[in-house]
């Protein structure tokens, strides 16, 4: 039943036309008078064709279909071209119709198995389960977290979190590998790109977006610390919060120029702070492990449900996770804009 | 409150047609922040807050801004159709 | 049509999904493909998240002496679902880089212009 509702939506250059094209005309910002021939879609192979063609100076009539992927290849330079973009015309006809054929069947594969799943809503679905009642029934003895979602994130599965702490990390290092400026090979390009960035950063009188930073940007990172240090018994914890602070390290950045916030932030800082939050993560764990609990530590005091002061080991844990996401954000911004922490 | 949820779930539908129909690429970022904060109201609506908190956040926010640099880094942001 | 009041969001993720597919076939842009690939991964957790819904029930936020678990939704799937969002901001991040280092080196983001400059390259 979707799936015929999905290809009315998807193609419907058949049946409705004039609507859909003044659909596309709006979304691209168009006037109604210049109207498209076809989607953009079917557009898009030939726009590369055309850009190649001016390329290659050799004519030549086309050759036959090439049919496997080492015909182009045994031949020289300029010929092996044209039979690649003739290859790509030819194919891209076949590629776009499989694809979508491929597309709507997969779609109505998954549209007719969820509507065999048990309906949206109920309590009495497979899905809510013993373990759910568990949770939600014995965590506020356990853990002491009031936010059941905080004490099953960070207590029962806190594993689990720290596997998601050290993917951030990782993709941080990625990152840093691939679009940090090397200190030994001079990239010309890069250098300069910066330098005219600072220039703009010094010269720029934004007012309006410094003086709304400068109002902003405090209340910003104080609600983030709000939501941390909430985490066990509001709605919140380290992710939200964390984003919410890279956030507003974001807009400091973005409004102030590199310069302010490179005093505070520096690249020594940035990873000693990171690995520091994560280390101090696995000691937690590795504690509560060693005591052999599988909730964190018997002789860890839980606190009255409902006090910021409570909870075990969850609140220093979503510090950790907060730091670690909050500077991973503001990693990822710095090293994409300038190529430096 | 049903019809509040079929009118998000709509809005999300058209979002995402219009992001694959845009010719801009600045059209489709701004296009896919709306389609994230309408994914926040809707998980406010199913009673999850940590999900809306961490979705406006980290969708409408640092994502755009990370795609917005990197528009910017391969020269993307100006002309009219660049695609 | 009760097929589809019981079902909707599950139908409107199956459909955000063959959106996000069909964007990371057909576009030859990458950002494009990147932007598909997110949509792909939010209907994934709309799709989960909508599991733990039921109806009348209230945000998993346990108050002393009310705990019951007939008063409140399943939080087992808003758990998974929190440390997916942020997995799927650094996977896009990692993609945006690499992406960026292709523009460095071919001065484009297509992916036809790409493959015919590497394999110009090769030879």
């Amino acid at each position: 039943m979707s799936n015929s509702n999905y290809n009315k939506d998807k193609i419907p250059s058949t049946h409705s036309k004039a609507p859909w094209n003044a659909f596309v005309g709006w979304v691209n910002g168009d006037t109604p008078e210049d109207k498209f021939e076809k989607p953009e879609l079917y557009q898009a192979p030939k726009q590369s064709h055309d850009a190649h063609n001016e390329e290659s100076a050799v004519q030549q009539t086309p050759m036959p279909q090439a049919e496997n992927e080492q015909e182009y290849n045994t031949d020289h330079t300029e010929q092996g071209h044209f039979l690649l973009k003739e290859k790509f015309t030819k194919f891209y006809k076949v590629y776009i119709v499989i694809a979508v054929i491929i597309g709507c069947f997969v779609v109505g594969i998954l549209a007719y198995a969820v509507c065999c799943l048990p309906p949206y809503g109920y309590a009495e679905n497979p899905v809510n389960n013993e373990v759910s009642e568990k949770y939600l029934e014995d965590g506020l003895e356990d853990t002491g977290a009031t936010n059941a979602v905080a004490g099953m994130i960070l207590d029962y599965r806190a594993f689990d979190t720290f596997g998601e702490s050290t993917v951030l990390f990782v993709a941080v290092i990625a990152v840093t590998m691939l679009m940090k400026r090397s200190m030994n090979k001079k990239d010309e390009e890069g250098e300069r790109l910066v330098a005219h960035e600072t220039e703009i950063d010094k010269k720029d009188q934004n007012l309006i977006l410094k003086y709304g930073a400068m109002i902003l940007v405090p209340f910003i990172i104080l609600f983030g610390v709000y939501v941390i240090l909430n985490g066990h018994i509001s709605p919140g914890g380290g992710f939200s919060g964390g984003a919410i602070i890279g956030g507003g390290l974001m807009l400091y950045a973005m409004a102030f120029g590199h310069e302010k916030i490179s005093k505070i932030i520096t690249y020594r800082s940035f990873t000693v702070i990171t690995s520091c939050a994560l280390l101090t993560y696995a000691g937690c764990k590795a504690y509560s492990f060693y005591t052999g609990a599988n909730h964190l530590g018997g002789d860890i005091p839980k606190g009255i449900a409902g006090a910021i002061l409570s909870g075990g080991f969850i609140l220093p844990l979503n510090i950790c996770v907060g730091i670690t996401v909050a500077f991973t954000m503001y990693g990822f911004y710095s090293l994409f804009s300038k190529g430096d922490i | 409150m049903i019809i509040l949820e079929f009118a998000l779930i709509t809005f999300l539908i058209v979002c995402a047609i219009a992001f694959t129909f845009s010719k801009r690429l600045l059209t489709s970022v701004i296009i896919f922040m709306a389609y994230s904060l309408i994914m926040s109201i809707i998980w406010l609506i199913m009673e999850s807050p940590d999900l809306a908190i961490t979705e406006a956040a980290v969708g409408a926010g640092v994502t755009s801004v990370l795609l917005f640099l990197a528009l910017k880094k391969v020269n993307a942001l100006k002309g009219k159709k660049d695609e | 049509m009760e097929v589809i009041l019981a079902h909707y969001y599950d139908i409107a993720a199956v459909i955000l999904f063959g959106i996000g597919f069909l964007t990371l076939l057909l576009h030859r842009n990458l950002i494009k493909k990147i932007i598909g690939l997110n949509i792909m991964d939010t209907s994934i957790f709309l799709f989960l998240a909508s599991k733990g819904y039921i109806f009348e029930r209230v945000a998993p936020i346990v108050q002393e002496g009310a705990t019951n678990a007939e008063a409140y939704i399943n939080p087992v799937p808003s758990g998974l679902v929190l440390t997916g969002i942020v997995v799927s901001v650094s996977v896009s991040a990692f993609l945006l880089a690499l992406t960026q280092r292709l523009y460095k080196k071919y001065k484009t983001i297509n992916l036809d212009e790409i493959i015919v400059l590497a394999k110009k390259e090769e030879e």
